[in-house]
C-alpha cells in the first residue's frame, strides 16, 4: 500500500483509508481551496454547526443522548469525531438562511430601481453531513433550487457546496432514517463519504469518492487503498446500524395514510399537547416556508424586502381578510404532518421527512411524530375494520331478508334487528 | 429581455404548469418590475381599478384568470387579479382595500410607482388556442371551451378575475355558444363594473344581477347568486362554468350546477389562499395537495371539491 501523490488522480475507485491526521489535512486542503469549512463542534452543551478553524474543533469523544423533548451531550468512551446524531441545527441555515435580504428598491430619482440582493455566495464545505441530512439537502434542492428556481439565491449558494458526508454507525434514540430510505448509508450527492472506524488502538476513516471534485480533493491528502477486511468491517457497521434505529415509520404507506386521515380523532388528541410553537419546523431540515418583511428608511426613498423562515404553526400563516384558514391547533398540526409525510409527494415528488428525529427531540412537550403516525394508522385500521363489519352485517341482513321473503318467520326476526 | 433565470431542459414541470424547455423567466419574476399608475377608477366604496404602465420593462404577457403580486413601496406585496385586457403592455388590476397594502394601492395616484411580479398561476382557459400552447406565459392545463355555452358566475369582487375571460370571449363572440353572466353582490352599491354591464349585454351576453340587500330604487333581483341559476336556460351538456367569489358562494354554486348535470370537470373555480411569493417557494398557499400559486388559482371542480370539503385545510 502506497501513499498517493499530491495532485494525483488515482482516486477513481476507492474506497480508501485515512487517519485523523489526514482528516485534518483534508480540512486544511478544503480551506486552501477557498472553502469556508463548516462542521460539528461542541458549544453551549450541544453539538452545533459552525465554521471550523481546524479539525481539532470537531467533537472528538462526544456523543448525544436523545429523547422526545430531550437532548444532552455525553462523553463517549472512545474518541469518535462523528459519534453523535443530528443536532439542533441543520445545513438549511446555510443554504436557506433564517433571514436574508431579497432585494432593495430606490425611488429617489423618480425611477423605480429594484436591485436584487446578490451577495456573493461563499463556497462552503460541509463536513460531517449525515445521510438523513444529505437527503434533506436534496429535498430542499427540489423545492428551492430547481426548475424556475434554478437562478435563485438558494441555487447560487448550493452550487458552491462541497459535501463530506459521514455514514451512520450509531443511530440515536429518535432516529428512523432506515424507515424513510435515507440512511444509514449516504445516498448520492456527496463529494466524499466517510465511515468512522474507531477502537482503543486505531482511529481511521474509510473514504468513498462521490464526485470528481471529491477525487481531486482527496488526491491532496495521504490515504491508502482500503483492504477488503477493513472495507467489510466498515460496511457491516453501517449495515448493522440500519437495525438499530430508535424509532420506525411505515414509510411506504404514509402518503395514503395521510390522505385518508383528515378526519381522524387523533388530531384533537395531539392538539391537546401541541403548543403550536413551531420549533419542529425550525429544527426540521426540509421545512422551507418563509414569509417576507418590508422595511423602508426614514427618507422614504429606499425600501428593502427580507425573507424570514415562517412556520405553518403560526396563525398568520394562513391569514386571509376575514380570518385565518387554520385557526385551530388541530388543523395546524395536521397541516404540518400531512404535508411533511403526505402532500409533499403530490407537490414535490418525494416525502418531506428524512427520519432525522429533530422534531421529536426539539419539541418542548416531546410530541413524537412516529407515535402520532402509529396512532393514526391504528385509527385508520379500526375504521376499516368497522366498515368491513358494517358491510358484512349489511350483507347478512340482505341475505336474511332474501331468505325472509321465503320464510315469513325469519323475515319477522330480521325486522326486529 | 430576461433577468437570467432559465429553466433547464429536462426539468420535471408540475402538472398544470407547462414551462417549455428553455423558457427564460422574464422580468418581474423574483424581483418586481417597476410600473407607473396611469389611471385609477373607483369601482365601489372600497374597490379601485388601476391601469399600470410598464416602466423600463414589462412583465410577460398574461392570460385571463392569472394574477400578479403588486408591491406598494415599503409597505408590502399582495396577490391581485388581473381584471382586464389592455391593447398594449398595460396591466388592468382591480383591488379591494382590506389591509395596509391594498389600502395603499387603492390610494395610488396617477404617476405613482408600484412594483409588479407575475403573471402567475393557471388561467381560465378562455382564448387559449392550440397555437398558443407553449408560448409565454406558462398557462393552464384547462382547455378553451370553444363551441360551448359559457356560464360566468361572480360573487362580489370575484367578478374582477372573470372579467378578462368574459371580454376575451366577447371579442371572439362567434367562437362560443350562449354567454351568461350572473353577478351577486351584497348591495347595489357594491356591484363592480356597473358601467359596463350594458356594454356586455350589447356584445351578446345575458347579464343578470342580484343583491343580498336591496336599497331604495333597486328594482332588480334580491337574493343569493345561486337563485339566478334557476332563472336562466342552461344546457348542462353544452355548458362550461366559471365561478369566482367567496368560497362558500363557489361551493354552493358549483354544487347547484353539478346538480343540474354539468360535469365537475366543466366547472372552473378560482380559489384564494394567503400568498407571499407567487412562485411556489414560500409554502403559504398550500391547499392540501395543491400549491395554489402554481397549480391554481383556477382549478376544475373535480380537483377543487375534495380540497374544499375539508375544514381548515
Amino acid at each position: 500500500m502506497t501513499e498517493t501523490q499530491p495532485g494525483g488522480t488515482r482516486h477513481a475507485d476507492g474506497p480508501f483509508l485515512m487517519d485523523v491526521t489526514a482528516l485534518s489535512q483534508l480540512l486544511g486542503a478544503l480551506e486552501a481551496a477557498g472553502y469556508q469549512v463548516i462542521g460539528p463542534t461542541v458549544s453551549d452543551d450541544a453539538i452545533i454547526l459552525s465554521e471550523l478553524g481546524s479539525a481539532a474543533q470537531l467533537p472528538f469523544g462526544w456523543g448525544v443522548e436523545l429523547a422526545p423533548g430531550g437532548y444532552r451531550i455525553r462523553q463517549r468512551s472512545d474518541t469518535a469525531a462523528f459519534g453523535h446524531s443530528a443536532g439542533p441545527q441543520s445545513w438549511k441555515q446555510y443554504l436557506h438562511p433564517p433571514r436574508e435580504k431579497m432585494w432593495s428598491v430606490d425611488r429617489s430619482g423618480g425611477e423605480f430601481d429594484v436591485v436584487p440582493a446578490d451577495e456573493p455566495a461563499p463556497r462552503r464545505a460541509f463536513v460531517g453531513v449525515r445521510p438523513c441530512d444529505l437527503s434533506a439537502i436534496g429535498i430542499q434542492d427540489q423545492v428551492l433550487g430547481r426548475g424556475e428556481h434554478a437562478g435563485s439565491r438558494y441555487a447560487a449558494r448550493r452550487a458552491g457546496v462541497f459535501i463530506v458526508a459521514v455514514n451512520c454507525t450509531e443511530p440515536g434514540a429518535t432516529c428512523f432514517c432506515t424507515s424513510m430510505g435515507t440512511g444509514p448509508e449516504a445516498g448520492p450527492g456527496y463529494d466524499l463519504a466517510l465511515t468512522e472506524l474507531v477502537s482503543d488502538t486505531d482511529h481511521k476513516f474509510l473514504v468513498d469518492i462521490g464526485s470528481p471534485a471529491g477525487a481531486d480533493m482527496l488526491a491532496q491528502v495521504p490515504v491508502t487503498p482500503a483492504g477488503d477486511g477493513t472495507t467489510g468491517l466498515a460496511r457491516s457497521a453501517v449495515a448493522q446500524a440500519a437495525d438499530q434505529m430508535g424509532r420506525s415509520m411505515p414509510a411506504d404507506a404514509l402518503h395514503g395514510l395521510m390522505a385518508g386521515s383528515y378526519d381522524a380523532a387523533r388530531w384533537d388528541d395531539v392538539a391537546q399537547r401541541c403548543l403550536t410553537c413551531g420549533n419542529c419546523t425550525m429544527a426540521c431540515p426540509t421545512c422551507f416556508c418563509t414569509t417576507v418583511e418590508d422595511v423602508s428608511d426614514l427618507s422614504g426613498e429606499h425600501a428593502e424586502r427580507w425573507q424570514l423562515w415562517d412556520s405553518c404553526f403560526s396563525l398568520s400563516f394562513s391569514y386571509l381578510p376575514g380570518g385565518s384558514i387554520r385557526s385551530s391547533d388541530h388543523s395546524r398540526y395536521r397541516q404540518w404532518l400531512t404535508h411533511k409525510l403526505g402532500t409533499w409527494h403530490d407537490q414535490f415528488g418525494s416525502s418531506g421527512c428524512v427520519g432525522c428525529g429533530r422534531c421529536i427531540v426539539w419539541c418542548p412537550v416531546g410530541i413524537d411524530l412516529t407515535e402520532e403516525v402509529a396512532a393514526l394508522q391504528a385509527e385508520a385500521r379500526q375504521a376499516e375494520a368497522q366498515q368491513a363489519e358494517a358491510q358484512q352485517a349489511e350483507a347478512q341482513q340482505a341475505e336474511a331478508q332474501q331468505a325472509g321473503s321465503r320464510t315469513p318467520g325469519a323475515r319477522a326476526g330480521g325486522e326486529q334487528q | 429581455m430576461t433577468s437570467g433565470y432559465a429553466v433547464p431542459a429536462g426539468y420535471a414541470v408540475p402538472a398544470g404548469y407547462a414551462v417549455p424547455a428553455g423558457y427564460a423567466v422574464p422580468a418581474g419574476y423574483a424581483v418586481p418590475a417597476g410600473y407607473v399608475v396611469e389611471s385609477s377608477r373607483a369601482e365601489t366604496r372600497d374597490t379601485v381599478t388601476l391601469v399600470l404602465r410598464p416602466g423600463r420593462q414589462p412583465i410577460a404577457a398574461h392570460r385571463p384568470g392569472q394574477f400578479t403580486m403588486l408591491y406598494a413601496f415599503g409597505i408590502g406585496e399582495v396577490p391581485i387579479s388581473i381584471s382586464g385586457i389592455a391593447a398594449g403592455p398595460e396591466l388592468v388590476q382591480t383591488i379591494r382595500a382590506v389591509g395596509a397594502v391594498t389600502r395603499a394601492l387603492c390610494a395610488a395616484e396617477p404617476g405613482q410607482h408600484v412594483g409588479v411580479r407575475g403573471p402567475f398561476g393557471t388561467d381560465w382557459g378562455v382564448g387559449v388556442t392550440a397555437g398558443s400552447a407553449g408560448v409565454e406565459p406558462p398557462g393552464t392545463a384547462l382547455s378553451d371551451p370553444a363551441g360551448k355555452d359559457l356560464l360566468i358566475v361572480a360573487g362580489g369582487i370575484g367578478l374582477a378575475p372573470l372579467r378578462p375571460a368574459l371580454l376575451t370571449a366577447l371579442a371572439a363572440r362567434e367562437r362560443y355558444g350562449r354567454i351568461t353572466v350572473l353577478v351577486g353582490s351584497r348591495s347595489p352599491a357594491e356591484i363592480a363594473f356597473t358601467a359596463e354591464l350594458d356594454s356586455w349585454r350589447e356584445a351578446g351576453a345575458d347579464v343578470r344581477v342580484t343583491v343580498d340587500r336591496a336599497e331604495a330604487g333597486w328594482r332588480g333581483n334580491v337574493g343569493v347568486v345561486t337563485q339566478l341559476i334557476g332563472k336562466v336556460d342552461i344546457d348542462p351538456a353544452a355548458t362550461v362554468a366559471f365561478i369566482c367569489g367567496p368560497e362558500v358562494m363557489m361551493r354552493l354554486t358549483a354544487r347547484a350546477l353539478s346538480a343540474l348535470g354539468i360535469a365537475e370537470t366543466d366547472i372552473r373555480v378560482s380559489l384564494e389562499r394567503n400568498m407571499r411569493c407567487g412562485i411556489a417557494e414560500c409554502g403559504h398557499c398550500q391547499l392540501g395537495t395543491v400549491l395554489l400559486c402554481r397549480d391554481g388559482p383556477v382549478l376544475d371542480y373535480a380537483r377543487a371539491r375534495p380540497l374544499l370539503a375539508i375544514r381548515e385545510l
